[in-house]
């Protein structure tokens, strides 16, 4: 295959699925567990429940 | 208890030290350098003290050194935070903290010595690339492996930014390293001429978007959020523009060689992606900055808010002179001048030194099992210290940058050059002297912070925080 027609597919592909990528964000269905993975920081005990190293219990 | 209860910190408090303890070497080598400038008897005669062996030392030092090791310590905490696991080999952590140490300390004997590969960022001789291979691989292993073991299904986007950070810089430092060797200490590159230029930019250039960007940004997505108690604004935006980055910061390399034997249509791709880059560049500084909408009387009384969020618009604020600087025609006037030294270091010191030092003033406590900082209002003194340096700094860079432009491309019409090279250079001086003061007053900034992460450590014990119970999965 001619290199320059390679070159050619790739760069389309590329921007094919960068695009493919915009659409799978911004659908409509998955608007509420983007908002669930967004708040997946604060889905953890803070450092209250934290062990004093050398403190074996 | 078992380890497997808690996550490993001890990899992280051990990164999280050395970034302050390098921060203040690499940032007094700046200052000195900087001081150079203005008086060269700065050497004291002695070779390894010379500017053109510091200046690649002290570039090694912030970046490499006070950068990653602040990258090591917060992908090392976010990732076992966001996945609920502990690191996947302690022993194999540990490795990465030593090793990384080493070359750290490999690098500050050899640069002096004058031992170099002469390729910008990318100065230290073939023994100590291989080290950084096999350290860097073991980093991928360790927090690739994390992933793997994670308990949360969903892999936190802060997460991505480091994963492409650590798989980047494995293939821009092994292709560009590559290099023959003559002897243990000399090699030559195992490309030419033009070619060569290209694969160093196309290093260089990445090395600023993976190293100094999208690490950085995984450190964005956490600590803001955390910090600001707020879910990140839009997490679609923040999926969207991390692949816009990956896909365009490829390619930008070429704008460091603007009229050079570099193919003239390569340099123009180079420019194109440049200008394409500040669409996803301000996606991520938009998303961080509006994450705090709502919130924003917080900023008032919260010291580590200020230095992430006053990260985000220098962040901003050089992603957008970035691109303007790489169309050929501006180019033209600011290549090879002292504007290029104020645009990396507007990156350097507003965007990298901020949001390292805000991420670990919220990290340093929760390591050593306290609540806070020994000092709230010392980090609101760093804040403005290094705030007013930040400006002083690029702002006479700057202007020094324009007037070299300007002085250096002025003909008088009878065609002849109007300055001669040393004119421009005296001009230079009092903004080699301004800059100096803008360093010193970063370099101070880092001190006190240095005084308080001290006096913090030195009142508590290392504290390890434990994994929470898989209730929920």
């Amino acid at each position: 295959m001619d290199i320059d027609l390679i070159r050619t597919l790739v760069t389309v592909l590329a921007l094919a699925s960068f695009l493919g990528i915009v659409w799978w964000a911004y659908a409509p269905s998955r608007k509420a567990r983007f908002e669930r993975d967004a708040n997946l920081v604060f889905d953890d005990a803070e450092a209250s429940s934290s062990t004093v190293r050398g403190e074996r219990k | 208890m078992s380890n497997d209860e808690t996550y490993n910190y001890e990899v992280v408090r051990q990164f999280a030290v050395m970034t302050v303890v390098w921060g203040v070497v690499g940032m007094l080598v700046g200052v000195l350098i900087a001081a150079q400038l203005i008086w060269p008897e700065l050497n004291f005669g002695v070779p390894w003290l010379s500017y053109g062996r510091l200046r690649p030392l002290h570039t090694n030092a912030v970046i490499f050194a006070f950068g990653g090791s602040a990258l090591f310590a917060t992908s090392y905490y976010i990732v076992q935070r966001t996945c609920h696991a502990r690191l996947f080999s302690d022993g194999l952590a540990a490795f990465t903290f030593w090793g990384w140490q080493a070359i750290i300390v490999l690098a500050a004997v050899t640069l002096p010595l004058g031992y170099t590969s002469g390729k910008e960022y990318a100065e230290l001789e073939w023994p100590v690339d291989l080290l950084i291979a096999v350290v860097w691989v073991s980093y991928a292993i360790v927090f690739f492996g994390t992933l793997y073991k994670r308990r949360i299904e969903h892999i936190y986007v802060a997460n991505w930014f480091f994963g492409a950070f650590i798989i980047t810089v494995a293939l821009l430092h092994i292709v560009n390293s590559a290099a023959v060797p003559v002897s243990f200490w000399k090699s030559y590159s195992a490309y030419a001429g033009a070619q060569d230029a290209m694969i160093q930019w196309w290093y260089g250039h990445n090395a600023v978007g993976f190293f100094l960007t999208a690490g950085f940004l995984g450190m964005m997505y956490y600590f803001i959020p955390k910090q600001a108690g707020r879910p990140v604004y839009s997490y679609r935006l923040s999926v969207v523009h991390f692949w816009a980055l990956i896909f365009t910061y490829m390619w930008a390399g070429p704008h460091h060689l603007h009229y050079t034997a570099l193919p003239d249509w390569a340099q123009s791709i180079g420019m194109l992606f440049s200008l394409i880059l500040l669409a996803p560049s301000w996606g991520g500084m938009i998303n961080g900055m509006m994450t705090l909408s709502g919130s924003w009387h917080k900023l008032r009384d919260d010291p580590i808010l200020k230095f992430l969020v006053v990260s985000l618009s220098f962040y901003g604020m050089s992603t957008f002179e970035g691109p303007m600087m790489s169309i050929k025609t501006v180019n033209a006037l600011s290549h090879y001048t002292d504007w290029t030294i104020g645009h990396v270091h507007s990156g350097a010191l507003g965007w990298v030194g901020l949001v390292s030092m805000g991420s670990l003033y919220y990290l340093v406590p929760r390591l050593f099992g306290r609540n806070e900082m020994y000092s709230m209002r010392l980090i609101n003194v760093h804040f403005w210290v290094a705030t007013v340096g930040i400006v002083l700094y690029i702002a006479a860079m700057w202007i020094a940058g324009v007037m070299q432009g300007l002085m250096w491309r002025a003909v008088s019409p009878d065609g002849t050059l109007t300055y001669t090279f040393v004119e421009g250079v005296k001009a230079t001086y009092p903004f080699y002297a301004i800059r100096l003061l803008g360093g010193v007053l970063y370099f101070a900034g880092m001190l006190i912070m240095a005084w308080n992460v001290a006096k913090t450590i030195a009142a508590s014990q290392p504290a390890d925080a434990h994994i929470p119970a898989p209730a929920h999965a």
